[in-house]
Protein backbone atom coordinates (compact mmCIF):
# COMPACT_ATOMS: atom_id res chain seq x y z
CA UNK A 1 0.00 0.00 0.00
CA UNK A 2 1.12 3.77 -0.99
CA UNK A 3 1.46 5.38 2.55
CA UNK A 4 1.09 9.14 1.02
CA UNK A 5 1.38 11.37 4.37
CA UNK A 6 -2.28 13.29 4.58
CA UNK A 7 -1.32 16.66 4.96
CA UNK A 8 0.60 17.11 1.64
CA UNK A 9 -1.91 14.81 -0.55
CA UNK A 10 -4.73 17.03 1.18
CA UNK A 11 -3.35 20.48 0.55
CA UNK A 12 -2.27 19.55 -3.33
CA UNK A 13 -6.31 18.64 -3.60
CA UNK A 14 -8.12 21.15 -1.72
CA UNK A 15 -9.64 22.17 -4.87
CA UNK A 16 -10.41 18.06 -6.45
CA UNK A 17 -12.00 17.78 -2.31
CA UNK A 18 -14.03 20.91 -2.38
CA UNK A 19 -15.44 20.30 -5.65
CA UNK A 20 -16.18 16.85 -5.05
CA UNK A 21 -17.89 17.60 -1.52
CA UNK A 22 -20.31 20.54 -3.99
CA UNK A 23 -20.99 17.87 -6.22
CA UNK A 24 -21.90 15.29 -3.49
CA UNK A 25 -24.03 18.08 -1.71
CA UNK A 26 -25.81 18.28 -4.95
CA UNK A 27 -26.41 14.79 -5.51
CA UNK A 28 -27.74 13.91 -1.97
CA UNK A 29 -29.70 17.05 -1.01
CA UNK A 30 -31.35 18.34 -3.57
CA UNK A 31 -33.70 14.62 -4.01
CA UNK A 32 -34.65 15.12 0.08
CA UNK A 33 -35.85 18.36 -0.32
CA UNK A 34 -38.09 17.43 -3.50
CA UNK A 35 -38.63 14.32 -2.41
CA UNK A 36 -40.12 16.16 0.92
CA UNK A 37 -42.55 18.37 -0.86
CA UNK A 38 -43.46 15.46 -2.92
CA UNK A 39 -44.58 13.10 0.18
CA UNK A 40 -45.92 16.78 1.96
CA UNK A 41 -48.50 16.18 -1.30
CA UNK A 42 -49.10 12.30 -1.01
CA UNK A 43 -49.03 12.11 2.54
CA UNK A 44 -51.70 14.62 3.02
CA UNK A 45 -53.82 12.48 -0.04
CA UNK A 46 -52.77 8.92 1.53
CA UNK A 47 -54.53 10.89 5.55
CA UNK A 48 -57.34 11.88 3.85
CA UNK A 49 -58.33 9.11 1.43
CA UNK A 50 -58.23 5.89 2.64
CA UNK A 51 -57.95 4.28 -0.99
CA UNK A 52 -54.61 6.19 -1.71
CA UNK A 53 -53.36 4.95 1.64
CA UNK A 54 -53.98 1.18 0.86
CA UNK A 55 -52.11 1.89 -2.47
CA UNK A 56 -49.45 4.29 -1.76
CA UNK A 57 -48.12 2.59 1.62
CA UNK A 58 -47.61 -0.83 0.62
CA UNK A 59 -45.97 0.90 -3.05
CA UNK A 60 -43.46 2.62 -0.88
CA UNK A 61 -42.39 -0.61 0.49
CA UNK A 62 -41.75 -2.20 -2.16
CA UNK A 63 -39.71 0.75 -3.87
CA UNK A 64 -37.79 0.86 -0.42
CA UNK A 65 -36.57 -2.53 -0.98
CA UNK A 66 -34.60 -2.22 -4.15
CA UNK A 67 -31.27 -1.93 -3.20
CA UNK A 68 -30.04 1.58 -4.35
CA UNK A 69 -27.07 -0.02 -7.26
CA UNK A 70 -29.77 -1.83 -8.99
CA UNK A 71 -32.31 1.44 -8.89
CA UNK A 72 -29.57 3.60 -9.67
CA UNK A 73 -28.44 1.47 -12.66
CA UNK A 74 -32.31 0.99 -14.01
CA UNK A 75 -32.91 4.61 -14.30
CA UNK A 76 -31.33 5.24 -17.65
CA UNK A 77 -33.77 1.78 -18.77
CA UNK A 78 -36.92 3.30 -17.22
CA UNK A 79 -35.85 7.61 -17.99
CA UNK A 80 -33.42 6.81 -20.94
CA UNK A 81 -31.04 9.01 -19.18
CA UNK A 82 -27.27 8.53 -19.80
CA UNK A 83 -25.52 6.22 -17.87
CA UNK A 84 -23.58 9.71 -15.72
CA UNK A 85 -25.87 11.73 -15.93
CA UNK A 86 -26.80 12.94 -12.11
CA UNK A 87 -30.22 11.96 -12.07
CA UNK A 88 -29.83 8.53 -11.89
CA UNK A 89 -28.35 8.92 -8.38
CA UNK A 90 -31.16 11.68 -7.37
CA UNK A 91 -34.12 10.24 -8.73
CA UNK A 92 -33.30 6.96 -6.58
CA UNK A 93 -32.62 8.66 -3.77
CA UNK A 94 -35.90 11.16 -4.15
CA UNK A 95 -37.59 8.08 -4.68
CA UNK A 96 -36.15 6.47 -0.66
CA UNK A 97 -36.91 9.58 0.18
CA UNK A 98 -40.59 9.85 -0.53
CA UNK A 99 -40.86 5.82 0.52
CA UNK A 100 -39.90 7.10 4.29
CA UNK A 101 -41.23 10.24 4.53
CA UNK A 102 -44.87 9.14 2.78
CA UNK A 103 -45.64 6.98 5.54
CA UNK A 104 -44.07 8.97 8.67
CA UNK A 105 -47.02 12.02 7.16
CA UNK A 106 -49.15 9.89 6.98
CA UNK A 107 -49.15 8.47 10.73
CA UNK A 108 -48.62 12.10 11.88
CA UNK A 109 -51.11 13.59 10.13
CA UNK A 110 -53.53 10.75 10.99
CA UNK A 111 -52.21 11.33 14.91
CA UNK A 112 -53.63 14.84 14.76
CA UNK A 113 -56.10 14.78 17.15
CA UNK A 114 -59.54 15.03 16.04
CA UNK A 115 -60.97 17.79 18.70
CA UNK A 116 -58.15 19.92 17.38
CA UNK A 117 -59.34 19.76 14.10
CA UNK A 118 -62.69 19.80 15.01
CA UNK A 119 -61.74 23.42 16.98
CA UNK A 120 -60.04 24.71 14.02
CA UNK A 121 -63.12 23.61 11.70
CA UNK A 122 -65.50 25.43 13.80
CA UNK A 123 -63.13 28.60 14.29
CA UNK A 124 -63.91 28.58 10.23
CA UNK A 125 -60.38 27.12 8.92
CA UNK A 126 -61.48 25.31 5.34
CA UNK A 127 -59.77 22.16 4.53
CA UNK A 128 -56.60 23.55 2.93
CA UNK A 129 -56.06 26.55 5.15
CA UNK A 130 -56.77 24.17 8.39
CA UNK A 131 -53.93 21.67 7.02
CA UNK A 132 -51.28 24.61 6.94
CA UNK A 133 -51.86 26.34 9.56
CA UNK A 134 -53.16 23.52 12.01
CA UNK A 135 -52.23 20.40 11.05
CA UNK A 136 -49.25 20.34 9.21
CA UNK A 137 -47.67 22.45 12.32
CA UNK A 138 -48.83 19.53 14.43
CA UNK A 139 -47.02 17.04 12.27
CA UNK A 140 -43.57 18.23 12.37
CA UNK A 141 -42.17 17.02 15.27
CA UNK A 142 -42.56 13.08 13.09
CA UNK A 143 -41.74 15.02 9.80
CA UNK A 144 -38.77 16.35 11.10
CA UNK A 145 -37.44 12.73 12.57
CA UNK A 146 -38.41 11.08 9.20
CA UNK A 147 -36.24 13.64 7.01
CA UNK A 148 -33.05 13.51 9.43
CA UNK A 149 -33.15 9.70 8.61
CA UNK A 150 -33.71 10.19 4.78
CA UNK A 151 -31.16 13.34 4.73
CA UNK A 152 -28.23 11.40 6.40
CA UNK A 153 -29.19 8.35 4.20
CA UNK A 154 -28.77 9.82 1.06
CA UNK A 155 -25.57 11.48 2.33
CA UNK A 156 -24.00 8.15 2.49
CA UNK A 157 -25.81 6.30 -0.70
CA UNK A 158 -25.02 9.31 -3.06
CA UNK A 159 -21.62 7.44 -3.03
CA UNK A 160 -22.86 4.36 -4.80
CA UNK A 161 -23.23 6.17 -7.59
CA UNK A 162 -19.32 6.69 -8.14
CA UNK A 163 -19.68 2.67 -9.03
CA UNK A 164 -21.39 3.82 -12.14
CA UNK A 165 -18.92 6.90 -12.59
CA UNK A 166 -21.17 9.42 -10.98
CA UNK A 167 -18.97 11.49 -8.43
CA UNK A 168 -19.17 13.34 -5.52
CA UNK A 169 -17.19 12.00 -2.43
CA UNK A 170 -17.87 8.73 -3.50
CA UNK A 171 -15.70 9.21 -6.31
CA UNK A 172 -12.79 9.98 -4.42
CA UNK A 173 -13.15 6.31 -2.61
CA UNK A 174 -13.18 4.55 -5.85
CA UNK A 175 -10.27 6.57 -7.35
CA UNK A 176 -8.39 6.53 -3.80
CA UNK A 177 -9.37 2.61 -4.13
CA UNK A 178 -7.57 2.47 -7.59
CA UNK A 179 -4.72 4.56 -7.37
CA UNK A 180 -4.08 2.93 -3.77
CA UNK A 181 -4.44 5.87 -1.92
CA UNK A 182 -6.44 5.61 1.73
CA UNK A 183 -5.64 8.87 2.66
CA UNK A 184 -8.21 10.22 -0.25
CA UNK A 185 -10.39 7.12 1.01
CA UNK A 186 -10.30 8.06 4.38
CA UNK A 187 -10.76 11.91 3.77
CA UNK A 188 -14.11 10.99 1.12
CA UNK A 189 -15.41 8.91 4.30
CA UNK A 190 -14.66 11.28 6.99
CA UNK A 191 -16.47 14.26 4.73
CA UNK A 192 -19.42 12.34 4.09
CA UNK A 193 -19.77 11.60 7.62
CA UNK A 194 -19.22 14.95 9.39
CA UNK A 195 -21.52 16.62 7.00
CA UNK A 196 -24.00 13.64 7.68
CA UNK A 197 -23.74 15.27 11.28
CA UNK A 198 -23.83 18.37 10.59
CA UNK A 199 -27.07 18.36 8.49
CA UNK A 200 -28.10 16.22 11.08
CA UNK A 201 -27.76 18.75 13.95
CA UNK A 202 -29.10 21.32 11.53
CA UNK A 203 -32.26 19.81 11.07
CA UNK A 204 -32.57 19.05 14.26
CA UNK A 205 -32.50 22.67 15.40
CA UNK A 206 -34.58 24.03 12.67
CA UNK A 207 -37.26 21.13 13.64
CA UNK A 208 -36.79 22.62 17.21
CA UNK A 209 -37.15 26.52 16.57
CA UNK A 210 -39.86 26.24 14.19
CA UNK A 211 -42.32 24.30 16.89
CA UNK A 212 -41.29 25.84 20.20
CA UNK A 213 -44.82 24.91 21.87
CA UNK A 214 -43.10 21.07 21.73
CA UNK A 215 -40.44 22.90 24.36
CA UNK A 216 -42.24 22.24 27.37
CA UNK A 217 -43.36 18.81 26.16
CA UNK A 218 -38.94 18.02 26.23
CA UNK A 219 -38.26 19.53 29.81
CA UNK A 220 -41.40 18.41 31.74
CA UNK A 221 -39.54 18.08 34.93
CA UNK A 222 -37.44 21.18 35.21
CA UNK A 223 -39.94 24.11 34.34
CA UNK A 224 -43.62 24.35 36.06
CA UNK A 225 -43.40 21.72 39.06
CA UNK A 226 -40.78 23.24 41.35
CA UNK A 227 -43.07 26.25 41.34
CA UNK B 1 -35.14 -2.27 -22.82
CA UNK B 2 -35.54 -4.72 -25.49
CA UNK B 3 -31.55 -5.44 -25.32
CA UNK B 4 -31.90 -5.77 -21.82
CA UNK B 5 -34.71 -8.28 -21.89
CA UNK B 6 -32.47 -9.97 -24.78
CA UNK B 7 -29.88 -10.06 -22.22
CA UNK B 8 -31.57 -11.06 -19.07
CA UNK B 9 -33.15 -14.34 -21.07
CA UNK B 10 -30.35 -15.29 -23.35
CA UNK B 11 -30.24 -19.08 -21.84
CA UNK B 12 -25.91 -18.56 -22.45
CA UNK B 13 -26.40 -16.47 -19.83
CA UNK B 14 -27.71 -18.74 -16.97
CA UNK B 15 -25.38 -21.23 -17.13
CA UNK B 16 -21.74 -21.81 -16.18
CA UNK B 17 -19.43 -20.43 -12.89
CA UNK B 18 -20.59 -17.08 -14.39
CA UNK B 19 -23.71 -17.75 -15.12
CA UNK B 20 -26.89 -16.13 -13.16
CA UNK B 21 -27.73 -18.91 -11.00
CA UNK B 22 -23.96 -19.18 -9.99
CA UNK B 23 -24.12 -15.49 -9.35
CA UNK B 24 -27.66 -15.80 -7.26
CA UNK B 25 -26.16 -18.16 -4.93
CA UNK B 26 -22.91 -16.26 -4.57
CA UNK B 27 -24.98 -13.55 -3.42
CA UNK B 28 -26.98 -15.43 -1.24
CA UNK B 29 -23.78 -16.70 -0.04
CA UNK B 30 -22.49 -13.76 1.73
CA UNK B 31 -25.92 -12.34 2.95
CA UNK B 32 -26.21 -16.08 4.81
CA UNK B 33 -22.92 -15.59 6.40
CA UNK B 34 -23.31 -12.06 7.43
CA UNK B 35 -26.56 -12.38 8.71
CA UNK B 36 -25.57 -15.41 10.54
CA UNK B 37 -22.62 -13.97 11.85
CA UNK B 38 -24.25 -10.74 12.74
CA UNK B 39 -26.89 -12.85 14.55
CA UNK B 40 -24.89 -14.09 16.45
CA UNK B 41 -23.07 -11.03 17.93
CA UNK B 42 -26.05 -8.91 18.34
CA UNK B 43 -28.77 -10.75 19.26
CA UNK B 44 -27.24 -12.28 22.48
CA UNK B 45 -25.93 -8.34 23.11
CA UNK B 46 -29.31 -6.39 22.64
CA UNK B 47 -30.60 -9.10 24.54
CA UNK B 48 -28.82 -8.72 27.52
CA UNK B 49 -28.62 -4.73 27.11
CA UNK B 50 -32.27 -4.59 27.22
CA UNK B 51 -32.68 -6.88 29.95
CA UNK B 52 -30.34 -5.62 32.33
CA UNK B 53 -30.26 -1.60 30.77
CA UNK B 54 -26.98 -1.52 31.06
CA UNK B 55 -25.35 0.00 27.87
CA UNK B 56 -28.21 1.62 26.36
CA UNK B 57 -25.97 4.51 25.14
CA UNK B 58 -24.21 1.73 22.97
CA UNK B 59 -27.40 0.89 21.46
CA UNK B 60 -28.48 4.16 20.48
CA UNK B 61 -24.94 5.22 19.48
CA UNK B 62 -24.50 2.68 17.42
CA UNK B 63 -27.79 2.19 15.20
CA UNK B 64 -27.64 6.27 14.50
CA UNK B 65 -23.97 6.91 13.90
CA UNK B 66 -23.52 4.00 11.56
CA UNK B 67 -26.05 5.59 8.78
CA UNK B 68 -23.58 7.99 7.76
CA UNK B 69 -20.90 5.54 7.02
CA UNK B 70 -21.07 4.84 3.56
CA UNK B 71 -21.01 0.97 2.79
CA UNK B 72 -18.88 2.24 -0.02
CA UNK B 73 -16.03 3.82 1.65
CA UNK B 74 -16.03 1.03 4.57
CA UNK B 75 -15.80 -1.56 2.47
CA UNK B 76 -13.26 -0.74 -0.30
CA UNK B 77 -11.25 0.67 2.32
CA UNK B 78 -10.65 -2.09 4.84
CA UNK B 79 -10.59 -4.46 1.48
CA UNK B 80 -7.32 -1.78 0.46
CA UNK B 81 -5.69 -2.17 4.34
CA UNK B 82 -5.89 -5.74 4.38
CA UNK B 83 -6.33 -7.91 1.19
CA UNK B 84 -8.81 -9.02 -1.78
CA UNK B 85 -10.54 -11.73 -0.32
CA UNK B 86 -14.15 -12.90 1.46
CA UNK B 87 -12.95 -11.94 4.99
CA UNK B 88 -12.79 -8.15 4.81
CA UNK B 89 -16.20 -7.57 3.18
CA UNK B 90 -18.03 -10.03 5.26
CA UNK B 91 -16.71 -8.10 7.98
CA UNK B 92 -17.54 -4.91 6.12
CA UNK B 93 -20.68 -6.16 5.60
CA UNK B 94 -21.50 -7.28 9.83
CA UNK B 95 -20.44 -4.06 10.77
CA UNK B 96 -23.49 -3.13 8.91
CA UNK B 97 -25.97 -5.73 9.70
CA UNK B 98 -25.21 -5.53 13.74
CA UNK B 99 -27.39 -1.94 14.28
CA UNK B 100 -30.62 -3.23 13.27
CA UNK B 101 -30.52 -6.34 14.69
CA UNK B 102 -28.79 -4.61 18.09
CA UNK B 103 -31.49 -2.29 17.91
CA UNK B 104 -34.73 -4.39 17.28
CA UNK B 105 -33.62 -7.15 19.93
CA UNK B 106 -33.01 -4.22 22.62
CA UNK B 107 -36.37 -2.81 21.53
CA UNK B 108 -38.29 -6.13 21.82
CA UNK B 109 -37.25 -7.02 25.10
CA UNK B 110 -37.54 -3.02 26.70
CA UNK B 111 -41.30 -3.30 25.07
CA UNK B 112 -42.19 -6.56 26.92
CA UNK B 113 -45.00 -5.62 28.91
CA UNK B 114 -43.28 -5.00 32.54
CA UNK B 115 -46.38 -7.10 34.18
CA UNK B 116 -45.25 -9.98 32.46
CA UNK B 117 -41.87 -9.67 33.59
CA UNK B 118 -42.92 -9.03 36.94
CA UNK B 119 -45.44 -12.14 36.80
CA UNK B 120 -42.59 -14.67 35.76
CA UNK B 121 -40.41 -13.15 37.92
CA UNK B 122 -43.28 -13.88 40.54
CA UNK B 123 -43.79 -17.37 39.35
CA UNK B 124 -39.99 -17.70 40.52
CA UNK B 125 -38.65 -17.76 37.51
CA UNK B 126 -34.68 -17.17 37.72
CA UNK B 127 -33.30 -14.45 35.44
CA UNK B 128 -31.91 -16.31 32.91
CA UNK B 129 -35.59 -18.01 32.51
CA UNK B 130 -37.12 -14.74 32.94
CA UNK B 131 -34.95 -13.92 29.37
CA UNK B 132 -35.89 -16.63 27.66
CA UNK B 133 -39.18 -17.78 28.57
CA UNK B 134 -40.82 -14.68 28.77
CA UNK B 135 -38.60 -11.91 27.34
CA UNK B 136 -36.92 -13.07 24.38
CA UNK B 137 -40.60 -14.79 22.67
CA UNK B 138 -42.42 -12.03 23.83
CA UNK B 139 -39.64 -9.55 22.05
CA UNK B 140 -39.28 -12.26 18.57
CA UNK B 141 -41.30 -10.21 16.39
CA UNK B 142 -39.01 -6.66 16.77
CA UNK B 143 -36.19 -9.07 17.11
CA UNK B 144 -36.80 -10.84 13.08
CA UNK B 145 -37.79 -6.92 11.65
CA UNK B 146 -34.33 -6.17 12.88
CA UNK B 147 -32.92 -9.36 11.04
CA UNK B 148 -35.00 -8.16 7.95
CA UNK B 149 -34.03 -5.41 7.82
CA UNK B 150 -30.25 -6.10 8.18
CA UNK B 151 -30.70 -9.02 5.67
CA UNK B 152 -32.26 -6.57 3.11
CA UNK B 153 -29.10 -3.84 3.65
CA UNK B 154 -26.44 -6.79 3.65
CA UNK B 155 -28.14 -7.50 -0.25
CA UNK B 156 -27.87 -4.67 -1.22
CA UNK B 157 -24.37 -3.79 -0.03
CA UNK B 158 -23.13 -7.34 -1.27
CA UNK B 159 -23.59 -5.81 -4.60
CA UNK B 160 -21.00 -3.63 -3.50
CA UNK B 161 -18.79 -7.03 -3.09
CA UNK B 162 -18.22 -6.94 -6.96
CA UNK B 163 -16.25 -3.60 -7.16
CA UNK B 164 -13.52 -5.53 -5.03
CA UNK B 165 -13.35 -8.41 -7.53
CA UNK B 166 -16.09 -10.56 -5.85
CA UNK B 167 -18.34 -12.59 -7.13
CA UNK B 168 -22.06 -11.77 -6.86
CA UNK B 169 -24.48 -10.19 -8.60
CA UNK B 170 -23.32 -6.85 -8.64
CA UNK B 171 -20.80 -8.60 -11.30
CA UNK B 172 -23.33 -8.44 -13.77
CA UNK B 173 -23.23 -4.58 -12.99
CA UNK B 174 -19.69 -3.80 -12.66
CA UNK B 175 -18.69 -5.97 -15.38
CA UNK B 176 -21.20 -4.41 -17.89
CA UNK B 177 -19.73 -0.89 -16.68
CA UNK B 178 -16.28 -1.84 -17.30
CA UNK B 179 -17.13 -3.47 -20.86
CA UNK B 180 -14.19 -2.24 -23.59
CA UNK B 181 -15.41 0.14 -26.28
CA UNK B 182 -17.15 -1.25 -29.10
CA UNK B 183 -19.18 -3.83 -26.74
CA UNK B 184 -22.79 -2.14 -25.17
CA UNK B 185 -22.44 -3.42 -21.24
CA UNK B 186 -25.98 -2.03 -20.53
CA UNK B 187 -28.27 -4.45 -21.10
CA UNK B 188 -25.90 -6.69 -19.10
CA UNK B 189 -25.49 -3.86 -16.23
CA UNK B 190 -29.43 -3.25 -16.25
CA UNK B 191 -30.08 -7.24 -16.36
CA UNK B 192 -27.96 -7.43 -12.87
CA UNK B 193 -29.76 -4.83 -11.46
CA UNK B 194 -33.01 -6.26 -12.44
CA UNK B 195 -32.12 -9.37 -10.59
CA UNK B 196 -30.49 -7.47 -7.72
CA UNK B 197 -33.86 -6.01 -7.13
CA UNK B 198 -36.12 -9.30 -8.03
CA UNK B 199 -33.87 -10.72 -4.77
CA UNK B 200 -34.60 -8.39 -2.48
CA UNK B 201 -37.83 -8.74 -3.21
CA UNK B 202 -38.50 -12.57 -3.16
CA UNK B 203 -36.33 -12.21 -0.22
CA UNK B 204 -38.23 -9.72 1.89
CA UNK B 205 -41.50 -11.46 1.02
CA UNK B 206 -40.23 -14.84 2.48
CA UNK B 207 -38.77 -12.77 5.32
CA UNK B 208 -42.30 -11.76 6.15
CA UNK B 209 -43.80 -14.88 6.01
CA UNK B 210 -41.24 -16.41 7.80
CA UNK B 211 -42.20 -13.81 10.67
CA UNK B 212 -46.00 -14.92 10.65
CA UNK B 213 -44.92 -18.41 11.32
CA UNK B 214 -42.20 -17.96 13.80
CA UNK B 215 -43.57 -15.51 15.97
CA UNK B 216 -46.08 -16.88 18.82
CA UNK B 217 -50.12 -16.88 18.06
CA UNK B 218 -50.62 -14.93 20.99
CA UNK B 219 -48.54 -12.10 19.54
CA UNK B 220 -49.84 -11.93 16.08
CA UNK B 221 -52.30 -9.41 14.78
CA UNK B 222 -51.48 -6.94 17.90
CA UNK B 223 -54.25 -4.68 16.95
CA UNK B 224 -57.37 -6.81 16.87
CA UNK B 225 -56.04 -8.22 20.12
CA UNK B 226 -55.96 -4.83 22.04
CA UNK B 227 -59.35 -4.06 20.30
CA UNK B 228 -60.81 -7.21 21.89
CA UNK B 229 -59.09 -6.32 25.31
CA UNK B 230 -60.74 -2.68 25.00
CA UNK B 231 -64.20 -4.49 24.38
CA UNK B 232 -63.89 -6.59 27.42
CA UNK B 233 -62.84 -3.73 29.65
CA UNK B 234 -65.83 -1.82 29.08
CA UNK B 235 -68.54 -3.11 26.74
CA UNK B 236 -69.26 -0.31 24.72
CA UNK B 237 -72.54 1.39 23.87
CA UNK B 238 -73.47 -0.36 20.82
CA UNK B 239 -72.46 -3.25 22.51
CA UNK B 240 -74.67 -3.27 25.37
CA UNK B 241 -77.45 -2.45 22.96
CA UNK B 242 -77.19 -5.49 20.78
CA UNK B 243 -76.86 -7.37 23.73
CA UNK B 244 -80.28 -6.23 25.56
CA UNK B 245 -81.94 -6.43 22.36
Amino acid sequence: MNVDWPWPWLSRNVDTITEATGQHLYLALLPVLLGLVVSLLLGWAAARWSTVRAILIPLTGVLYTIPSLALITLVPLLLGTLIVDPLNVQVPLAIYTIALLVRSVTDALAAVPGDVTAAATAMGFRPLHRFVAVELPLAIPVIIAGLRVAMVSAMSLASVGALIGIGGLGGLITEGFKRNNAVEMVAAIVLIVVLALIIDALLLLVGRLITPWTKAQRQPASSGVAK
Amino acid sequence: MNATIDWLFDSAHWSGDTGIPARLLEHLGYTGLTVLVAVVIAVPLGAVVGHTGRGTFLVAGLSNGLRALPELGLLTLLVLLTYVGLLPVVISLVVLAIPPILAGTYAGIRNVDRSVVDAARGMGMRESNVLFQAELPNALPLIISGIRSATLQVIATATIAAYVSLGGLGRLVIDGHNAGAGYDGYPQMASGAIMVAVLALVVEGVLELAQRLVVSPGLRNTAARKRAARLWRKPTPELVGKSTS
